[in-house]
């Protein structure tokens, strides 16, 4: 196989970083919405965790793209 | 059309050298510096009457302050009062970098550079570790050593700790830096699928309005994000767990 072609198909397999990225922003919000109705009270406070927990769980997923521009362009 | 990537791009715009370093005046300075004085006009402006009852300008300058003093001692308590003024211009610094980046056309983000975000990063990992080791000495060195572990585990354990507290740095800059360069260049790959698809492209464009608005949100949340793991990082150096 050629480099180019190889390094493609890497950038493309670095991008998979995403599946746990998703797996992990859809358990944040869906744990959080079954929180907030079970205790509507504590929805707010709450909230700001979510958000961290949020930022947190997305930022796992762009690494894997620093890694396929890195790939791509290093 | 140009690259996606093309916007992230370094310019310099007064070439300045010193020694062998090159340390010319980019457009990455100027956003720099405007950062600065859109805060210093934001901050004084808005405090400059001071009034008993706050006007609507004051109120977010207050709402700032307010929100980044609870911040600090909601997770590193009340020692931590001491270190706020570091806290909250690291938090207003990207704030605003974040949000002047958002400007169309003439905006550059200046967080979207890893050597702009290390900087900042690294400034914060040694300056914690070095309060740490200046309020314990070296029982500063029992973060790395969890409670109640088994023995059999702790060179492990140890090994382990060592590894995450000194991935800090990384991931802390890796964040902000990654955040902001896939936001960015996805608003522009969206860009260019409304100039391709011609009359149909209304449908890019109105997704590109909801991610405009998402990247705003981004922009916010990563400031925040940043400042609240530097302020964890004080409450391990403060308190030791």
């Amino acid at each position: 196989m050629e480099v180019e072609a190889a390094k493609m198909i890497g950038a493309g397999l670095a991008c998979s970083a995403l599946i746990g990225a998703g797996i992990g922003i859809g358990n944040i919000f869906g744990s959080y919405v079954s929180a907030a109705i079970r205790n509507p009270a504590a929805a707010g406070p709450v909230f700001g965790r979510a958000m961290l927990g949020f930022a947190l769980a997305e930022a796992t997923g762009l690494f894997g793209l620093v890694i396929a521009f890195i790939i791509l362009f290093g | 059309m140009a690259s996606p990537l093309a916007q992230f791009e370094i310019k310099t715009l007064i070439p300045l050298q010193l020694g062998e370093y090159d340390i010319s005046f980019t457009n990455s300075s100027l956003f720099m510096g405007l950062t600065v004085i859109a805060i210093m006009i934001f901050m004084i402006g808005g405090m400059r009457k001071s009034a008993m009852v706050p006007g609507r300008w004051q109120l977010s300058v207050e709402m700032c302050y307010e929100f980044v003093a609870n911040m600090l001692q909601d997770a590193a308590g009340r020692e931590a009062r001491k270190y706020f003024p570091f806290i909250f211009t690291l938090f207003m610094f990207i704030l605003f970098a974040n949000l002047m980046g958002m400007i169309p056309y003439l905006g550059f983000t200046v967080t979207s550079h890893i050597a702009v975000t290390f900087a900042m990063a690294g400034f914060v990992f040694v300056g914690v570790t070095l309060i740490g080791l200046a309020k314990h000495g070296f029982k500063f060195f029992k973060l790395f050593v969890p409670e109640g572990a088994p023995l059999a585990l702790m060179p492990l354990l140890v090994v382990i700790e060592l590894v995450s507290y000194l991935s800090r740095p990384i991931s802390l800059s890796v964040r902000l830096f990654a955040n902001m360069v896939a936001g960015h260049t996805m608003l522009k790959v969206f860009g260019g699928f409304v100039v391709a698809l011609g009359v149909l492209g209304v449908v890019p464009f109105v997704f590109i309005v909801a991610l405009t608005g998402l990247e705003l949100l981004v922009a916010c949340l990563q400031a925040y994000v940043f400042a609240i793991l530097t302020c964890m990082y004080l409450n391990d150096a403060l308190h030791l767990h």
